[in-house]
């Protein structure tokens, strides 16, 4: 019973970091692109520690550290996500949609 | 009362810092609880020039809705996400929204921006010099109004409300 939980929990987290890797392909410019990193692979990656703290507290010790993962991760993506989008504005990457102009001064 | 306010400057961020350290061992032991303490409370004091104006919680209960909200929120944008990615023909309508913002604390603005970062189809990007606006990246907006005023009484309202700000 517990295998088929955590198994359920792997296929799902693969799932969505697959997905998220798909619209890094898909997506048409950087800044759309940007949104798989911070959304489609934190849900993977939230099922993925689910299934290790099910699987690791299942034999014998609680295991607790995965709360931690989803905590730095919780506070590191969208901080590298602005930096990223903070910096393909300020070079005036290529976008689909017209950029915001005043916001970054033109070299 | 006067002891305790000097000793422990920030008291939640000596707490969060002493599960941290005890979470990263994985244990109860008392030698870590020992040792978790002495970093829980001299952390804050050697970083204590790097805190700009503090922040009080305001309303802890209310902090913790909040918290499952997004973490409500996250499971349904990772969800509408990988939809976008996956429907073939449909034509996204990305955007850049300028999003007003009614605070002016660092803090709560962070906290704003890194909410709208984890949430359905929308990363923050860029806040102003003034402190007004923030740019907002979205991957499919249909009503710039529209977004504006759900983040506004989704998110804003409630980290508002929970710091007093």
């Amino acid at each position: 019973m517990l295998d088929i939980i955590i198994s359920i929990f792997l296929i799902l987290g693969a799932g969505f970091a697959l997905v998220g890797s798909i619209g890094l392909v898909r997506l048409p410019d950087f800044y759309t692109r940007l949104h798989g990193p911070t959304k489609a692979t934190t849900l993977g990656l939230g099922a993925l520690l689910i299934a290790s703290m099910v699987y690791f507290s299942s034999r014998g010790e609680v295991s607790l550290h995965e709360l931690l993962v989803t905590l730095f991760l919780f506070m590191t993506a969208p901080v590298s996500a602005h930096l990223l989008a903070k910096a393909a504005l300020h070079l005036r990457v290529r976008s689909e949609v017209d950029l915001p102009e005043d916001d970054v001064k033109k070299p | 009362m006067k002891i305790v306010k000097r000793l422990l400057p920030h008291p939640i961020f000596s707490l969060v810092l002493l599960v941290v350290w005890l979470l990263l061992n994985n244990t109860l032991s008392a030698g870590h609880i020992l040792l978790g303490s002495v970093i829980a409370l001299v952390l804050p004091w050697v970083t204590a020039s790097f805190w700009a104006d503090q922040l009080h919680l305001h309303k802890p209960g209310l902090a913790l809705r909040f918290l499952l909200l997004v973490l409500w929120d996250i499971t349904v944008a990772n969800i509408q996400v990988a939809k976008l990615i996956l429907s073939p023909r449909r034509k996204l309508r990305p955007a850049f929204v300028r999003y007003p913002l009614d605070m002016d604390n660092d803090f709560a603005i962070t906290v704003l921006a890194a909410t709208i970062s984890l949430t359905p189809g929308t990363v923050s990007i860029d806040v102003s010099g003034d402190h007004r606006t923030l740019l907002v990246h979205g991957l499919d907006v249909d009503d710039e109004a529209a977004l504006i005023a759900e983040i506004k009484s989704r998110y804003e309202a409630p980290i508002k409300e929970i710091f007093g700000c």
